[in-house]
């Protein structure tokens, strides 16, 4: 069989999406879906978001039905099934994993364990080139990491948050500036109308040694400048926040691509994921980086940075290439390091 | 049931650390601590100095998006939670609530999510911003025997 037509079945549940795809060797997207809890919801304005394992085993099982049947590709066709396994809440991860081994054993198919945070890594081979070496910045709800990325299964963490994700911190500060929600989106489009020199906001991090994040303070400077000057605009705290998150997100990945370069001089790629990267200023910033120390930047579409399946099912390609397939006692793991050995980030009161 | 009751002015973070040491002393399996205050209030702050003063040495990243996250300690486990993006108090029993009440000792950030549901002997703990960014006011209330030693700790010697 040649590598194009390799296909491998995606499923990911590890935390409010179920999706579902089917990927083949060419990068070739078959059918993909998405039960997205978020997007019409306004979860921390007090709507549920379907965070447990109820709604994904309510779902799963007709996504996998509506993929294999757009695609045209019977599910005894596929090479392999890949599921996320961690990191993640634990009862989602274990509905999709479980789903996984149950088609991989009943078809006789390679089972392929996915890190989520590796999916997000690779996704970027989907869609562009970006050989090994390449630097990594994932900035989603849930995380936000430097990663030297020198081979599939081959990380070193450069740097990660030691509190609030990139994320969190851009939904909490529209929350705190009554922008509702997703506050990405809310925060982008309300600083097009500010001006992020009006007040004055910390950059937490910036300017010290290493490749580590902080932005907790960052949001209570927020809160405590809305108590302060209670007549600020919005727009102009909005786009004074995104600017102090640019700053620190480009001096923290200039530091990691330093050290980055001095294991692998041969790095010219940075890949910037998750769903941050969908902020268009962040993307700006990033690539005038990128240009500015000779590296091609390659940011995934917004429905690949957000959480996927294509993204597993194409992690799951290029790990059945290595033949790296799992056995049927793969654990799901709610904690699971793209870097086990990484030394854990100082917190030692950050002050922002 | 008995309450005990305390507060203290925290200048810095530094003080806040304090606070959570003297907490952290006295921990055990069964424990529970609800954690209140607004947004950036330092609620995540004041667990992450205290799960550290349990002498966990890796990240204690903010457990919002994962809802839940678990350490291991020699006092045993500690189990963090956080129910800001829950909204139906049903859904904290799909996260083990239950199990954790009974076994590890428990940090709950916004337990108002699940009022009703929370064990009757608790800490709760309230942060309140104070005058700069890293000044905070602490107020606590203990319920029941648990409760009373946690706040006895609190208070200090």
């Amino acid at each position: 069989m040649t590598q194009g037509r390799l296909c491998v079945l995606g499923i990911e549940t590890s935390c409010d999406e179920t999706a579902v795809a089917l990927v083949d060797g060419n990068g070739r997207i078959l059918a993909e879906r998405v039960a997205s809890q978020t997007v019409e919801h306004a979860p921390y304005g007090g709507v549920v978001p379907e965070i447990a394992a109820r709604a994904h085993v309510q779902h799963l099982d007709s996504l996998i039905a509506e993929v294999v049947g757009e695609a045209g590709v019977p599910l005894s066709d596929i090479d392999a099934v890949a599921a996320t396994a961690g990191p993640g809440l634990i009862g989602g991860l274990l509905v999709g994993l479980s789903t996984a081994k149950a088609i991989a054993v009943a078809l006789a198919k390679p089972l392929i364990a996915v890190n989520h945070l590796e999916g997000h890594a690779l996704s970027a081979r989907l869609v562009a080139e970006a050989p090994f070496p390449f630097l990594l910045l994932l900035i989603s709800g849930g995380h936000c990491q430097l990663q030297l990325v020198t081979g599939v299964g081959r990380y070193r963490r450069l740097g990660t948050t030691i509190d609030d994700a990139a994320g969190e911190a851009f939904d909490k500060t529209a929350i705190l500036l009554g922008l509702g929600y997703p506050g990405g989106p809310a925060i982008e489009r309300a600083a097009r109308d500010g001006d992020p020199t009006a007040h004055a906001l910390p950059r937490p991090m910036r300017g010290r040694d290493g490749a580590d994040f902080s932005f907790s303070g960052l949001k209570t400077a927020v809160r405590h400048l809305r108590e302060r000057v209670p007549d600020s605009r919005v727009e102009d705290v909005a786009a004074g926040f995104q600017a102090a998150v640019i700053d620190v997100l480009v001096d923290r990945t200039r530091n990691a691509l330093a050290m980055a370069r001095a294991e692998a001089p041969a790095l010219g790629h940075l890949v910037v994921a998750g769903g941050v990267a969908a902020n268009q200023a962040i993307g700006g910033a990033l690539a005038d980086l990128a240009a500015g120390e000779g590296l091609d930047l390659v940011v995934p579409p917004p429905r690949l940075c957000t959480d996927n399946g294509v993204m597993i099912a194409w992690a799951g390609i290029e790990r059945l290439r290595l033949g790296l397939t799992d056995g049927l006692d793969a654990p799901a793991r709610a904690r699971w390091p793209l870097d086990p050995d990484a030394t854990p980030a100082p917190f030692a009161g950050i002050k922002a | 049931m008995t309450t005990v009751t305390g507060d203290c002015a925290l200048d810095d973070q530094a003080a806040t650390a304090a606070l959570a040491r003297r907490l952290a002393v006295v921990l055990r399996p069964g424990d529970v601590v609800a954690l209140t205050g607004p947004l950036g209030a330092g609620k995540t702050t004041f667990a992450r100095f205290l799960i550290q003063a349990l002498g966990v040495a890796e990240e204690v990243p903010s457990p919002t998006f994962n809802l839940v996250l678990d350490y291991d300690t020699a006092q045993g486990e500690v189990r963090h939670f956080d129910l800001f993006r829950l909204a139906d108090a049903d859904e904290a029993w799909e996260l083990g609530i239950e199990d954790a009440f009974a076994e590890a000792i428990v940090l709950i950030e916004w337990p108002e999510r699940i009022a009703g549901l929370l064990p009757g002997e608790r800490l709760d703990l309230t942060l309140t911003p104070g005058a700069d960014e890293t000044a905070r006011r602490a107020a606590w209330c203990g319920y029941g025997a648990r409760g009373e030693r946690l706040a006895a700790a609190l208070a200090g010697p």
